[in-house]
Parts: structure tokens; C-alpha cells; sequence
């Protein structure tokens, strides 16, 4: 299919997506397919997406393009806005699917069917385009209508039950990292579609439930059910620093760093440590003393005093020189002001309209050839209805209809 | 229909969790993932943390890295370690010795016949063994390179050695996440960023596939796994880029701001050891919600207080909230409460143990889960696929892989080493199924 924006030379500025998802999941996955060369539609509800709702506002001040939020998941997309329950909005999202290579939504369940674009019409429109309902739990099953947010979907599907303190409440991940690991997750399965499209010569419908994209994901929940399976023991929460030598996360001079499963090498400890005389005692050299539980008391408390002599970047420093495995804690503040990641060009400005210039984070990734670049900001609300409409052939009544209809 | 990755060979030299992520993904989609593997070096945190585990060091470790069938090392540990397992499906491995000059040949032979060779070893491993993209390249003209060093191949921080956890300390999360009321060394190892750089990497390698279908090129890859994860963190980031304002952890609550949002005691059937230790995940999103929650939970006056009737209102006295659902939940089932308080429109969960998911009806349903059957372990249900997809299902053609479990096929079907050779690489020790005797 041809791309109206012009070949850019990124390696999917061949590609058509007509994207109905909003809030994050949905517009992070597309916003890759995006920010490495498609040509991605965003259809918006005359309302917008719900999103640009979401702070961080530039100047903490709320309003519809303001969104920091919104901003960063959106980039390189075009926003349509159409009013699906008119015969104009439905029109015109016909003759956009008819161009497109994947037709991707994240309505509740049905009402892509209600609204007549159920796949089965979507596959009469265009047989070579695929489409991909994403939903909280999934298309049927008993709990096909039910509700998530960021703290349900991961109380439910990721891996929070064993999180936090023994005699606490599991306590979730920051922000909405969940959300985002299945926009990752979402954003393969785009690709492995258009794969699918140019093998077979013909779509298919692909149902996606944020919950599954988390049992079956890296992140310990599939490897904790393993674990059940095969011992019969269950991940419960247990304290994590203190239980190894060393193990977790430790105070210093001014912050915290973080040691987990750096004692897998013990040599190296001794080498970050410089060798002193109660480290290398032979007592913490036998490979049981890791389960002896006084014995990492004692070693903790020496290593205790070392770090908080030091500070989080003279300990990671001397980590690094010993290859030990080691992170200080950053606030945002240390990595905005970090010159490892702004010389790498981990920063990238954008111009917008209504925010003036734009500081994010930039590329993903990095590719060698056709890879991501920033084409323009995110969209204003609607910013490209007559731009898209026009290239997709509807007629001037037609455009005019849909304008009012969104109103 | 066909597979989407029918025909695209994968070099899989990957350790530990967000390579294998990656390359599992491949497979599932079709891809013929090849597995490298050393009979002399174990890797740590791949095939388990030591080759040859005793039985107090499993116990002694969380479930899904201790936990090995039986609770028992047993013949072969390597093939049974949970987060090996994870990750392992739909794979094939075979052994060679790439230290020694005839290992390294194999491995050329294989380049030959690949089209993606996909690594995340810490730094300098690859150069060490003399695998460059130069070299890659020099075998496979269009060959595309995957690499994920932890914090970019360049810059001080570039021979840095770290795991998801540690990147992610360096990228904000440890001081963003965790109780706000507690300092951050009570918080739990995550590995969120295995999974963002995992997904994204299988997303990286067909994106690239797609250029080479159009160009001809192939390309070097790289994803400094840190600057990958910040997007985990966009709001966070965000708020300082735009109002340098640094954000705190705010435990369970919701970091847009719509109270209340939180994990509340539940009681429910089960064990005795369970009673106690059950939770429900309640979020009430807006104004109309928490009325619709006051009358599912039987109109208590607290739950009436005008003062509660607005975001502003719950906001402010969010701990009050918190504390008078805690006492209603603590009596309630917890399956029974979700379904209570979705029936009313309301995002509410357990917080589910992983055990319980095997008993979930709605999962049932969805015929979710899936029996593979390992060697050592028996036949078992596990986690199903991350997506339905209806023209080309996800199938779990090749269960979680044995250590040289292809060496035959790789060798002989795919390289196409003789008969003799295959002796001869067999009796130098590049052939079996099962780490050296030196070996840890």
C-alpha cells in the first residue's frame, strides 16, 4: 500500500495504519510503528483522546494539548477526528480502511461490531489489511466487559502479588509501566501482522487482552507459575536487601544502590571492595556461608559502613572498574542532568505548536539504516481531518459532513 | 495461512532474560530460533544460577528461580530452572565450543544460513570471541545484527555490568516505585525492563527484516536496554523535562491523580496459610463510579459523606478512604468482590498469586493455558501465548528446549557437517547434552 506521507526512507514509511486505540497500550504500540516511518492515522473521538487528559501538563497547566503524556505517545501520528455514530464518520473511515495495511482499536468489546466495522466488514473492505481488537481480558470469556486500570491490570495478570514487604499489601510497579510493557508487546505483534499480511497476501484478526500480554510476559508472572507448577511453592513477598552478601538494595553518603545478585561473583566483590582484611576472611569464602544467615548479618554491616562512606556514583564507579553488577538509585532529576545519556543523544527537542519546544526522550533504539526519526510533534486535536480525507479520495460534501458531524 | 517469520533463521547467542524474551517472540511467530550454546561456560541467570545447583541453594531462592520440579536438582538442572523455562519454547539449541577456531567455523557455517544473529552478553563478550558485525557482515552480506548492551555501546557507563534491575535504578524506577511511606531499599528486584527491551527487540529485528525486504541492506542494531525502559517512565519524565518537577513514589496510587487506588485485605477460601494474605485491587475513576461503589458495598454513611463525593474530596482524605475500604474488604472474598463491583462498572481485581491463575474461569474460558511436556519434568499446563492471533495461532510446537537437544539437526540438516565431522566435533566435547564435568 502506498503511504501518503512520502517516502522518509525509515524502514516502515511504506506502511498504513489506521489507528482507533487511545489512552497508552494502544498508542504506544503504534507510536513505534510510527516513529520508524508509518504513515499512522490516529482517529480521534470529537472529545480526543481520552490522554491528552492526562498530565504532565507543560506549566501544570491542564488542557487538551498540553498533555507531556499525550505529547510523548503520539508523535508522527496525523489525528483524524470522526464521529462514528454518523453516516459521514463511517464513510470516511471506510474509504481509510480501504487504505490501509492494519486497523488497530481498543473499544470495549462489540462496539466496533455496533458501530459496523466488525472484522468480518473490515476484511470485506480491504482482504489485504489486518485488524487487532485490543481489550482488558480479551474478546469472549466470562469477563470479556470488565474493567482495568495500571493497578488491577498488574494486581491481576503481572507479577505484584509477590511485591512489597511480607507483612504489607503487594505494592505495583511506578506510573503505568504495565501499560507500557504491553504497548511493547503490542507493537511485535503489529509487526509479526504486517509479516503475516505480505506472506499471505491476506489479513487476519488478531484478539489481544492486556492481561495475557502480562501472564505470558518476562517480567517473573510466567516464571513464577513455572516455579508453582513444578515445586509447588508459591512466590510469596520476602525482604530483599540484607539477604546476601551482598543482596538488594543498600544505603550510602547520598542515596541508595543496588546490588541484587551481584554476589554471584564474589570475586569481583572482593576486587570493588579492594581486598580489606574483614572481606576476605575465609569464613565468607565458602560457598554455604551465602546461606548462613548470621554470617551475611556480619558481612552486611561491614558493607553497610563501606557504602555510606561513599557516594552513589564513587560506589558505581568502583563497581563498574570491578565488572560487579550495580546501579545507584537516580531521581530525574540525576539522569536529566547526566552527561553519559545526553551525550549519547539520549534527549531529543521538538517543536509544537501550542507547547513551543519539547524535551523527551528520544529513540528506542537505534538502527543503522531506516531508523527512527522524529517527522512531526503530536497532533493537535483533528489537525489533519481535510489533509487525510482529501488523499483518501472523499469528496468536498463528504469532508464537510464529517467537519460538522465532529463538532 | 503461512507463519508471518516462516523462513527467517535466528542466531540466538542470548543470556539471561531480555534477549531470550525477544527471541522467543520470533518463534512464536514462525521464526526457526537456533540457540548457541557452550558446554564449557555456564551463564549465570540463563540455564539457572549454577549448572549444577544444590539442593538447599533452590530452596533457599524465590520459586521462580528455585523452583525445579520435585524441589530436586535433579539429572540434567540446567533444562529445568522456571525463568529458563519462561522463555524457551519454540527454540532449538545445539552445543559448540566457540573459544576454540573449529567452534568458530561452525558458528561461520551458520552465519551462512542466517538471516538475524541476536546477542545481549555483557560487554566485550562477543569481541573477545571475535564476533563483530564487521566479521557478521563478512560471512552474510544483508545480515542483521541485534545488540543490547546494557547502557549503549558507547560513553562511560558502556562496560557497565547490570541486569533489568540495575538499569532501571539508573533510569528513575527504584525511587519512582514502592511504598511512600517506606525507603526504597524495601523494594522487590523487578525486571520490567527486560520486557520493554525484549518486546521492542523482536518489534526491532522485523522492522529491520521489512527494510531488508525493500532494500536489500541488512543492518547493526543496537538497544542500550537503559535509555529503552525510560519509556516506562514518560510521565515521570515528562513532569521534569517540562516543570522540573521531580516526582516521589506513590505507592498504589494512581499517578493520574483519580482516588481511591489501592490494594485492600481480602478474605477468601483456601489454605490456612493463605487466609490473611489474599488482596483486591480496587480503582474508582471517576465521581459517578465511587457513588455506583457505595451502593455495590451496601450504602454505608462513610461512603455517603459528602466530602467524598468529588476527586478533590477523595484526594484529600484518601487515607481515611483507604482505611474504612480496608475494613469493609477485609470480610469479603475476593473473586466474589470483583465480580460485585464490576458488575457496577468498576476496575477491581485480585491481586492474584500465580497458583490461582491455573484455577481462574475466565482464563479457563479462553483455553489460555497450554501442556508441554519436558523431559525431567513431566507434562504440565503453562502460561499460554501473549496474543490470539486467528489467521496464524501461536502454537507450542517445540517445548522449553533440552540443553543440545538439535545438535543432530543443527549440524548435520541445517550446517551440513558429514558424518565424520560430526564424530570428530563430538568426540572434542563440542557435541552433547550436558554441561562439562568443570562446570559449576
Amino acid at each position: 500500500m502506498q503511504a501518503s506521507n512520502g517516502s522518509s526512507g525509515q524502514a516502515l514509511d511504506d506502511v498504513v495504519v489506521v489507528d482507533l486505540t487511545h489512552h497508552i497500550a494502544g498508542p504506544y504500540a503504534t507510536k513505534l510503528l510510527a516513529d520508524f516511518g508509518a504513515d499512522v492515522i490516529k482517529i480521534e473521538r470529537p472529545e480526543g483522546d481520552i490522554a491528552r487528559r492526562f498530565g504532565p501538563f507543560m506549566g501544570d497547566e491542564p488542557h487538551i494539548e498540553k498533555s507531556g503524556l499525550f505529547f510523548f505517545l503520539n508523535t508522527n501520528k496525523r489525528s483524524v477526528v470522526l464521529d462514528l455514530r454518523t453516516d459521514a464518520g463511517k464513510t470516511a473511515l471506510e474509504a481509510l480502511i480501504r487504505r490501509a495495511d492494519l486497523v488497530v482499536e481498543s473499544f470495549r468489546p462489540g462496539v466496533m461490531a455496533d458501530l459496523g466495522f466488525s472484522w468480518e466488514r473490515v476484511h470485506e473492505l480491504n482482504p489485504k489489511a489486518s485488524m487487532v481488537s485490543i481489550s482488558n481480558f480479551g474478546q469472549d470469556g466470562p469477563y470479556r466487559d470488565y474493567r482495568l486500570t495500571e493497578l488491577v491490570l498488574y494486581g491481576f495478570a503481572g507479577e505484584m502479588y509477590s511485591m512489597g514487604e511480607t507483612s504489607r499489601e503487594p505494592v505495583k510497579m511506578a506510573g503505568t509501566a504495565a501499560l507500557f510493557e504491553s504497548g511493547s508487546s503490542i507493537a511485535a505483534a503489529l509487526m509479526g501482522l504486517l509479516w503475516s499480511n505480505k506472506r499471505n497476501g491476506e489479513g487476519q484478526y488478531a484478539d489481544i487482552a492486556l492481561t495475557e500480554t502480562h501472564f505470558g510476559g518476562v517480567d517473573r508472572r510466567h516464571a513464577t507459575a513455572i516455579g508453582y507448577q513444578y515445586s509447588g511453592r508459591k512466590t510469596l513477598r520476602t525482604a530483599g536487601a540484607g539477604s546476601g552478601m551482598p543482596q538488594g538494595i543498600y544505603p550510602c553518603a547520598d542515596g541508595y544502590v543496588d546490588f541484587t545478585n551481584a554476589a554471584l561473583r564474589p570475586d569481583r566483590i572482593l576486587d570493588m571492595l579492594n581486598y580489606p582484611d574483614w572481606a576476605t576472611d575465609p569464613k565468607y569464602q565458602d560457598p554455604m556461608a551465602r546461606l548462613n544467615a548470621e554470617l551475611i548479618d556480619e558481612w552486611n554491616a561491614h558493607f553497610i559502613a563501606w557504602c555510606l562512606e561513599r557516594t552513589k556514583r564513587e560506589i558505581w564507579a568502583e563497581a563498574r572498574r570491578a565488572k560487579v553488577m550495580c546501579g545507584p538509585l537516580f531521581s530525574m532529576q540525576d539522569l536529566y542532568e547526566d552527561d553519559h545519556f545526553r551525550d549519547r543523544g539520549f534527549w531529543t527537542k521538538v517543536e509544537h505548536p501550542v507547547m513551543g519546544e519539547v524535551e523527551m526522550p528520544g529513540r528506542p533504539l537505534i538502527m543503522q539504516e531506516g531508523g527512527w526519526k522524529i517527522r512531526r510533534p503530536a497532533p493537535l486535536l483533528g489537525e489533519h481531518t481535510e489533509e487525510v480525507l482529501r488523499e483518501a479520495g472523499l469528496s468536498d460534501d463528504v469532508i464537510a459532513a464529517v467537519k460538522e458531524g465532529a463538532k | 495461512m503461512r507463519k508471518p517469520l516462516e523462513g527467517v533463521r535466528v542466531v540466538d547467542l542470548c543470556v539471561v532474560w531480555a534477549g531470550p524474551f525477544a527471541t522467543m517472540i520470533l518463534g512464536d511467530l514462525g521464526a526457526e530460533v537456533i540457540k548457541v550454546e557452550n558446554p564449557f561456560v555456564f551463564q549465570p541467570m540463563t540455564r539457572g544460577a549454577l549448572a549444577r545447583p544444590p539442593r538447599e541453594l533452590l530452596l533457599a531462592n524465590l520459586a521462580w528461580a528455585g523452583g525445579y520440579p520435585n524441589n530436586e536438582p535433579g539429572e540434567r538442572p540446567w533444562n529445568h530452572c522456571p525463568t529458563f523455562v519462561s522463555l524457551y519454547r519454540n527454540k532449538k539449541s545445539f552445543t559448540v565450543d566457540l573459544r576454540r577456531p573449529e567452534g568458530m567455523d561452525i558458528l561461520r557455517r551458520l552465519v551462512e544460513k542466517s538471516d538475524v544473529v541476536y546477542e545481549n552478553n555483557a560487554t566485550g563478550t562477543m569481541e573477545k570471541l571475535g564476533i563483530t558485525y564487521e566479521w557478521l557482515k563478512s560471512i552474510k552480506e544483508d545480515i542483521i545484527y541485534v545488540r543490547v548492551p546494557a547502557y549503549g555501546s558507547t560513553g562511560p557507563y558502556s562496560n557497565a555490568r547490570a541486569l533489568g534491575v540495575h538499569l532501571e535504578a539508573v533510569m528513575g524506577h527504584t525511587l519512582l516505585r514502592g511504598y511512600d511511606d517506606a525507603d526504597p531499599s524495601s523494594n522487590t528486584a523487578i525486571y520490567s525492563g527486560d520486557y520493554l527491551a525484549g518486546a521492542q527487540g523482536a518489534f526491532a529485528v522485523m522492522a529491520a527484516l521489512w527494510h531488508r525486504e525493500k532494500t536489500g541492506k541488512g543492518q547493526l542494531i543496537e538497544i542500550a536496554q537503559a535509555e529503552n525502559a525510560s519509556a516506562m517512565f514518560t510521565q515521570a519524565i515528562m513532569d521534569y523535562t517540562m516543570n522540573r518537577r521531580v516526582q516521589q513514589a506513590i505507592g498504589n496510587r494512581d499517578i493520574h491523580g483519580r482516588y481511591p487506588c489501592g490494594v485492600y485485605p481480602a478474605k477468601s477460601p483456601g489454605t490456612p496459610e493463605d487466609q490473611g494474605d489474599h488482596w483486591i485491587a480496587i480503582h474508582i475513576e471517576n465521581d459517578e463510579q465511587w457513588k455506583a461503589f457505595g451502593k455495590a458495598i451496601g450504602s454505608p454513611d462513610w461512603a455517603l459523606d459528602p466530602r467524598f463525593a468529588t476527586n478533590e474530596g477523595r484526594a484529600e482524605h484518601y487515607r481515611e478512604i483507604d482505611q474504612r475500604i480496608a475494613e469493609y474488604t477485609k470480610d469479603q472474598d475476593d473473586y466474589e468482590l470483583m465480580h460485585r463491583l464490576q458488575a457496577a462498572g468498576i476496575a477491581a481485581a485480585p491481586v492474584l498469586e500465580a497458583s490461582r491463575m491455573f484455577d481462574d474461569p475466565h482464563l479457563r474460558a479462553r483455553n489460555f493455558f497450554r501442556e508441554q511436556t519436558v523431559e525431567g519434568a513431566g507434562t504440565k499446563e503453562y502460561v499460554g501465548p501473549m496474543w490470539q492471533l486467528k489467521g496464524t495461532p501461536i502454537e507450542f510446537l517445540q517445548p522449553p528446549v533440552l540443553f543440545g537437544e538439535h545438535n543432530e539437526y543443527v549440524y548435520k540438516e541445517v550446517i551440513g557437517v558429514s558424518d565424520e565431522e560430526y564424530e570428530a566435533l563430538k568426540a572434542a566435547g563440542h557435541i552433547t547434552m550436558d554441561f562439562d564435568p568443570s562446570v559449576p
